[in-house]
């Protein structure tokens, strides 16, 4: 490693702490967001691709990260929506017989900068104690980088979802089901089995409840992705009027999303839930799941009692007893934080897809029966 | 699913001795559980024949049965204790293995027995047996390599027709995969076939598609009641498949695979678990990955805690066998709070942000004539285990972790070693593991040869490869500049890619002092980092640390009194649990005595390396320039360095020495230097063997004439008598002292100087050899812990001979003499805490042979033999304490007697069957038993059946003697024939006994030299299942070689020496009249 190659840089929290690195990656000055860490120890091509992540900085506690490459399967979406990557040690050689290009020329290609030679560990630390926080990295001074991070809006209050949501309808697998996947910012993993359920067509956020209700759909899907759901009144009333009338299915932010649908209230949590290694308890069946996590907010299970449908909390977060699934009993919807189609991470809750697909066809062999 | 109240008494089998393949690993898994299932209320048993562990310290269980690790001997413990349950995964395959015994005697596991927890019967054959396996894997759709079982020969050539070679063969029901190999040729077949089926007990081999140089992994995973499983640590060979993992260079987490492969083999490991029927508690599942198509085969599967579990507890720290205790009584893993965080459950898959590598070590050194290659069966003796942020900066703390004389894995000494090596030369030594294949890669990169062919020959990952040559890159860096030209930035890069002071120093060729005073003044400082199991995403207590080079140090500030304890580092034939179990208890006893304890070590397999044993742990490698940092960093009051053995003496001097607790360092150097040792001797008018040193080879020579030979020779700072040699001539010692001075292994760690010279003694033939163990504290009382007379004769180290506690044949007074002999070199020496003193007895004289200020290896027996706990005691005399006060605290009564003790040793060479087995001056066994009970006989029988020779009760013993042990032999053949055994002997042998009366039933030829079968062919087909097989001299080994080999192959005991023969006589006849019984420690040690 000749010194002559290596650019210099720093990172600066909106708090005045900096961090020296090198610069990786696209070549941008500048690149702010708000920092977040994730901890899994593999899974950072579809960490970087996974639109949840729109408006961030991702920390990967995880030394090395690149050493297998990236591959065209592995992408979560069509690009990259996070705003950069904060790194210990990019891997300059990657070695895998699945390998399509390195990580570095990844980044450059999609025009992400990055940031590596952090002692990501004491980052994770001072996000840990504080929370989320905005900041910059960039080759500029540390106090121009510092007023960018003291610019960086963050995440609460910002609606995100309209960054990354498709345009267009689309549809993916040709099954008989007919499901509809409304998309706040869809992972390509989730398009892959709810194609295995059914065929999916994917609309965009704002589609209205009539327009969906319309194509006469077995089922519901509601996406994750990123940002605040208290942004997304509108959005909310439009799933409040499906609820009851069509099998419902939600993840991460499409949980959040069905839950404010039924009046629940959704919080921020101090630094979010982000890694693959969460343990989740299913209260209906007490077996634990290892499930795959990347959330800042979370549904209040403490605001269920007082709303007009029965909202029961289907799962916890054992580390620290935050709601991880709500059903709303009679109305044939139920909704997870985590992420059970993984990508990355563990395959525990892939359960949660079977359920979806028994709810669909019970509906529709009642509904045959009524017929 | 809360603690089980229908089970109140729970049996606990241990691994019994230390052997290749079964290490310290479980006394760390088997304390942990003791410690556990107590805490929970259980009345806890334990079985286990190794004295040096920390678990049969009498405080770790209710009862403590250290007795023979046989299912005979465990269903009489069972019979006299009546548990309620048997926890058989906690204690390796050892106790796997006896489990299956008793189960299938319906003595444990069946209804109106003691129920197996953990995991039962059909779960281990299910996983133990390789048919039942495969067939397990194959029903639940996983892949697995193309193979056969076979029985005989004929079953083994059906299954390769219908395979095809290269194949790997693996006989069943055996640890560290002794007998395994590959067979590329039908000649290889033949013969690693035949081995195979020898070697396991119930003659069954398994024939497997070859996947060597495939990619290997392992998967830490447990279950708990509930069937909730998670995955602890993943862990990624960097040796490709080929070499037994245990062998093997390994990092965790795993680097290579993508998330999409990764899963896949995480819910590969759980159907796998789930399949398998383990219960509940930890277990480790190996697996294969073709590198060109990532197609994944599962290998095997431990139903078991293991050394990759231990070494996944220490990655990750996530404690498995306290786990696994904890959920073999009933409890599911959310029930449980993770033992660092507090405030999360257990029930989660741990991640890391730094990188874990760990290297073996062997001790090829030590056994001439074996091969020195890896394969798939295990040779290695220890490993060390680094902590780095990076893998760059973790492999070479863990190089340098070995202490075997590297720095770092680029270092000039080994390079310059190099040199002569071509290119081509080095990449076919690359195709070849053996212990050096990583500095051979590393020297190839560094000549600028492409990673790819370097790849091609030695199939390790081109990633693994490309983090090697970033160090070649660095080190022409560094090679290219000054002292001064390195700026704050290029020294902190340099240590962030783990170079050391000292390496560092060597490429730029300055003093170590002076990259230290430089990296200083620049501010580059170590920041220790926190071990967490989260990755720092929740807050954690537990101070386990390890050093980086970063921007934050964890640590934090501490007002309490502090003592820093330095470790043992790998373990080493030598140097090994003993040592540990002193550590341990240094720790044990300051922490009640109310100091704050702070552990250096870094050897994975320990007990000293659990976060739960000291207030503080840094895993760290010991040397200088680490333990200074770590001074800088604590500032203790004291450092202990003379519990752990030679790996901290050594640094003794190099710290402040006001720093040192106890004994001085001038000390220790006094009883080191020969001239400052003759003169104590010779002012005490203590006889010494006639002697002196020598650096050169006419030094050696004028040696030698002026004793005469027979001599003995060794280097100075060194233990396990590494390098010694019994020397007859002149031409022998020439070839010691070139080995010495450069050409051998010791050549490698520095050669001979006049600090470090060669010590000559003349060699006293049929001397009686006697340890002493002694404390000495500050106002001069003595405190003789133990004397043990040992069996074999002086010329086999003490190390590797049986030895008594009390004396046997020494008449009282010599070993009174031998009391104040003692007590009066601590007196001389200044001794502050122990000293371990060995002598040598020819008639009535006493000869002095050496003095060491420091824990002995056989600190640990003493304190079960006699009840006194020497290390703890001797721990607070080093911080001032005196005996009387000790005495006075109720911390230290009076040695108890009334019984007999044996310590054996147990040796290796089953693994090794192309090296000799005859004891010599070097130690050579990998560790040690012991038997106790009323009488010696009787205790010595114990202490062999342990040791793995059982005495034969029926049957034929072969007699083979050299001339000066043929008298003795008579009384040998007599005994053997009062107790009904048949008797084989040599020719000279029969006639010699003939003279005086003792027939014999057969006269053999050793080796084919007339008609009809030899002692190696009886030996091979089972006539004969005891040997006596005295060697001559240093001639006339050849003979007598092939015999003992045979006997080690064959699994036949073999005794090398008549003292020991008379011995197991004796036992024979003790143990006839009545049979084998058990008690426990507790009992024996009541006052």
């Amino acid at each position: 490693m000749s010194a002559g190659h290596i650019i210099e840089g720093a990172l600066v929290l909106a708090d005045g702490s900096v961090f020296e690195g090198e610069l990786v990656g696209a070549d941008h000055p500048v690149s702010s967001g708000e920092v977040v860490f994730n901890t899994a120890l593999s899974g950072y091509q579809e960490i970087i691709t996974d639109p949840s992540y729109a408006g961030q900085l991702i920390t990967f506690t995880y030394p090395h990260i690149g050493n297998y490459g990236v591959n065209v399967d592995d992408a979560e979406s069509r690009g990259v929506f996070c705003r950069g990557v904060i790194i210990r040690e990019l891997a300059r050689r990657h070695s895998n017989y699945r390998a399509e290009q390195g990580l570095n020329e990844f980044l450059s290609m999609h025009g992400l900068a990055g940031i590596a030679g952090i002692d990501t560990r004491r980052l994770t630390r001072l996000l840990r104690e504080q929370g989320a926080i905005p900041g910059a990295f960039g080759s500029l001074s540390e106090s121009e980088l510092h007023s960018h991070a003291q610019q960086e809006p963050g995440t609460d209050g910002v609606d995100l979802v309209s960054t990354v949501t498709t345009s267009e309808p689309y549809t993916v697998g040709n099954g008989e089901r007919r499901i509809v996947a409304l998309d706040f910012g869809i992972k390509s993993t989730i398009l892959h089995h709810l194609g295995s359920l059914g065929t999916v067509e994917v609309l965009p956020a704002t589609t209205s409840a009539a327009e969906i209700l319309a194509r006469q759909p077995d089922g519901v899907f509601l996406s994750n992705g990123p940002g605040d759901p208290a942004m997304l009144d509108s959005i909310a009333r439009e799933i409040s009027q499906m609820v009851g009338v069509v099998p419902m299915f939600g993840i991460c932010l499409g949980h959040q999303l069905l839950g404010k649908a039924v009046g629940a209230t959704t919080i921020k949590l101090p630094f979010g839930h982000h890694g693959g290694n969460h343990p989740v308890k299913d209260l209906t069946t007490e077996r634990i799941e290892i499930t795959s996590q990347n959330h800042n907010f979370a549904v209040d299970p403490d605001s269920f009692d007082e709303l007009e449908h029965d909202v029961v909390m289907t799962h916890i977060n054992l580390n620290d007893g935050v709601c991880q699934g709500l059903e709303v009993r009679g109305a044939q919807c139920f909704s997870v934080q985590h992420h059970p189609e993984a990508g990355p991470g563990p395959h525990d809750s892939i359960y949660l897809f079977d359920r979806f697909a028994a709810l669909m066809d019970a509906r529709s062999s009642a509904g045959k029966a009524a017929r | 699913m809360p603690r089980r109240d229908d089970i109140s008494s729970i049996l606990i089998i241990g691994s019994g001795p230390i052997v290749i393949g079964q290490a310290c690993e479980f006394d760390y898994s088997g304390t942990q559980a003791c410690r556990v299932l107590r805490e929970e209320g259980y009345r806890v048993i334990l079985a286990n024949s190794n004295p040096a562990t920390i678990m049969t310290d009498p405080d770790f269980a209710d009862a403590t049965y250290i007795e023979p690790l046989t299912w005979e001997v465990v269903a009489s413990i069972i019979e006299r204790e009546q548990p309620d349950a048997v926890l058989p995964t906690l204690g390796g395959q050892t106790a796997l293995n006896i489990a299956m015994e008793l189960f299938e005697r319906s003595l444990i596991g069946v209804p109106g027995t003691p129920e197996m927890i953990g995991a039962n019967a059909e779960a281990i054959a299910t996983a133990e047996d390789r048919q039942q396996f495969k067939d397990a894997m194959i029903e639940i759709g996983l892949d697995v390599p193309r193979s056969g079982v076979a029985h005989t020969m004929s079953e083994a050539t059906a299954v390769i027709d219908d395979i095809g070679l290269p194949v790997i063969i693996r006989p069943a029901y055996i640890l560290g995969g002794r007998g395994t190999g590959i067979a590329s040729t039908p000649e290889e077949f033949e013969q690693v076939a035949s081995k195979g089926l020898a070697a396991s007990p119930i003659s069954e081999i398994l024939i497997e598609e070859s996947i060597a140089g495939w990619k290997e992994y392992e998967l830490e995973v447990m279950r708990d009641r509930s069937d909730n499983c998670v995955i602890i640590c993943s862990i990624e060979n960097v040796d490709p498949m080929g070499v037994h993992t245990g062998d093997s260079i390994t990092v965790a987490p795993q680097q290579t695979l993508t998330d999409i492969e990764y899963q896949e083999m995480r819910d590969a490991a759980l159907r796998c678990i789930r399949r398998v029927g383990v219960e509940t508690g930890g277990s480790n599942v190996q697996f294969a990955v073709d590198p060109a198509t990532g197609r994944q085969v599962v290998i095997e599967m431990n139903p078991r805690v293991s050394r990759s579990s231990a070494l996944a507890s220490k990655a990750t720290g996530f404690p498995i066998a306290k786990m696994a205790a904890r959920l073999a009584v009933g409890y599911t893993l959310d029930e449980i709070p993770n033992d660092i965080t507090k405030a999360t459950p257990a029930s989660f898959e741990p991640v890391i942000d730094y990188v874990v590598t760990k290297i073996p070590r062997w001790a090829f050194e030590k056994l001439p004539g074996s091969s020195g290659v890896l394969g798939t069966q295990m040779q290695s003796v220890g490993e060390a285990m680094s902590i780095g942020r990076t893998f760059t900066e973790s492999v070479q703390k863990a190089v340098r972790s070995l202490e075997q004389g590297r720095d770092g894995l680029i270092d000039t000494r080994t390079m310059s070693s190099l040199a002569e090596h071509s290119v081509e030369a080095l990449l076919e030594l690359c195709a070849i593991p053996t212990p050096d294949r990583l500095v051979h890669v590393a020297e190839l990169l560094r000549r600028g040869v492409a990673p790819e062919r370097v790849h091609e020959a030695c199939r390790i990952d081109l990633w693994f490869l490309d983090q090697i040559m970033m160090l070649c890159e660095e080190y022409a860096y560094l090679a290219s500049r000054t002292l001064e030209d390195l700026d704050r930035r290029s020294l902190r890069r340099a240590k962030r890619f783990g170079f050391s002071d000292r390496q560092i120093a060597d490429i730029i060729g300055v003093e170590e002092d002076a990259v230290r005073v430089a990296r200083h003044e620049a501010g580059v400082l170590p920041t220790y980092k926190t071990v967490d199991t989260c990755a720092a995403e929740f807050a954690a207590d537990t101070p386990y640390h390890y050093s980086t080079w970063e921007d934050e140090d964890e640590v934090r500030d501490s007002d309490r009194r502090k003592v820093v304890i330095l470790g043992s580092g790998p373990n080493r034939i030598g140097q090994g649990i003993e040592f540990d179990y002193c550590c341990v208890h240094a720790s044990f006893a300051l922490r009640d005595a109310g100091f704050e304890t702070i552990m250096v070590n870094c050897n994975p397999e320990t007990v000293s390396t659990d976060y739960d044993t000291s207030d503080r742990l840094y895993f760290e490698p010991l040397t200088r320039e680490d333990v200074l940092n770590i001074i800088d960093a604590e500032r203790p009051e004291k450092v202990i360095v003379s519990l752990g053995g030679q790996t901290p003496l050594k640094l003794a001097g190099q710290i402040d020495a006001a720093l040192v607790a106890g004994t001085s360092a001038a000390s220790i150097d006094a009883a080191e230097d020969r001239e400052l040792w003759n003169r104590l001797c010779h002012e005490l008018q203590i006889p010494q063997p006639p002697g002196g040193t020598a650096v050169t080879l006419e030094d050696a020579r004028n040696i030698c004439d002026d004793v005469g030979f027979p001599v003995l020779v060794r280097p100075s700072y060194v233990l396990g008598g590494r390098a010694m040699q019994i020397i007859h001539d002149h031409d022998h010692l020439e070839r010691a002292m070139a080995e010495l001075s450069g050409a051998g292994s010791l050549g490698k760690e520095g050669g001979l100087s006049a600090e470090r010279p060669v010590l000559i003694d003349r060699f006293l033939a049929s001397a009686v050899e006697v340890d002493a163990d002694a404390i000495r504290d500050h106002t001069g009382e003595v405190l003789i812990g133990g004397v043990m007379e040992h069996v074999e004769e002086a010329g086999v180290h003490s190390g590797d001979s049986a030895c008594a506690i009390p004396p046997q044949t020494l008449p009282e007074w010599v070993v009174e003499v031998i009391r104040a002999y003692t007590a009066a070199i601590a007196e001389r020496l200044d001794v502050r805490g122990l000293i371990n003193v060995q002598f040598a007895v020819v008639g009535t004289t006493v000869y002095v042979i050496e003095a060491n200020p420091r824990a002995s290896r056989t600190v640990p027996f003493v304190a079960k033999a006699t009840g006194v706990p020497l290390a703890k005691v001797a721990t607070r005399v080093m911080m001032g304490a005196t005996l009387a006060e000790l005495r006075e605290e109720g911390f230290l009564d009076p040695p108890i007697e009334g019984h007999v003790a044996v310590k054996e040793a147990v040796l290796p060479f089953n693994r090794f069957p192309e090296v000799d087995p005859a004891l010599g001056p070097e130690m050579r066994s990998t560790g040690e038993v012991m038997g106790i009970d009323v009488g010696f006989g009787r205790a010595f029988s114990k202490a062999e059946l342990a040791a793995g020779s059982e005495l034969p009760t029926s049957g034929m013993v072969f007699l083979s003697l050299n001339d000066t042990d043929k008298p003795a032999g008579i009384v040998v053949a007599r005994r053997l024939r009062e107790r009904g055994l048949s008797i084989a002997a040599t020719e000279g042998t029969a006639a010699h006994l003939a003279r005086f009366g003792v027939s014999v039933d057969r006269v053999l030829g050793k080796v084919a030299k007339q008609d009809g079968p030899t002692a190696v062919d009886l030996i091979a087909d089972g006539t004969i299942n005891f040997v006596v097989n005295t060697p001559r001299g240093s001639s006339g080994r050849s003979d007598g070689e092939q015999i003992r080999k045979a006997a080690s192959l064959h699994r036949v005991s073999c005794v090398t020496t008549v003292a020991a023969a008379l011995a197991a006589a004796q036992g024979l006849a003790e143990t006839a009249s009545e049979p084998l019984t058990v008690r426990t420690l507790q009992e024996y040690h009541q006052r």
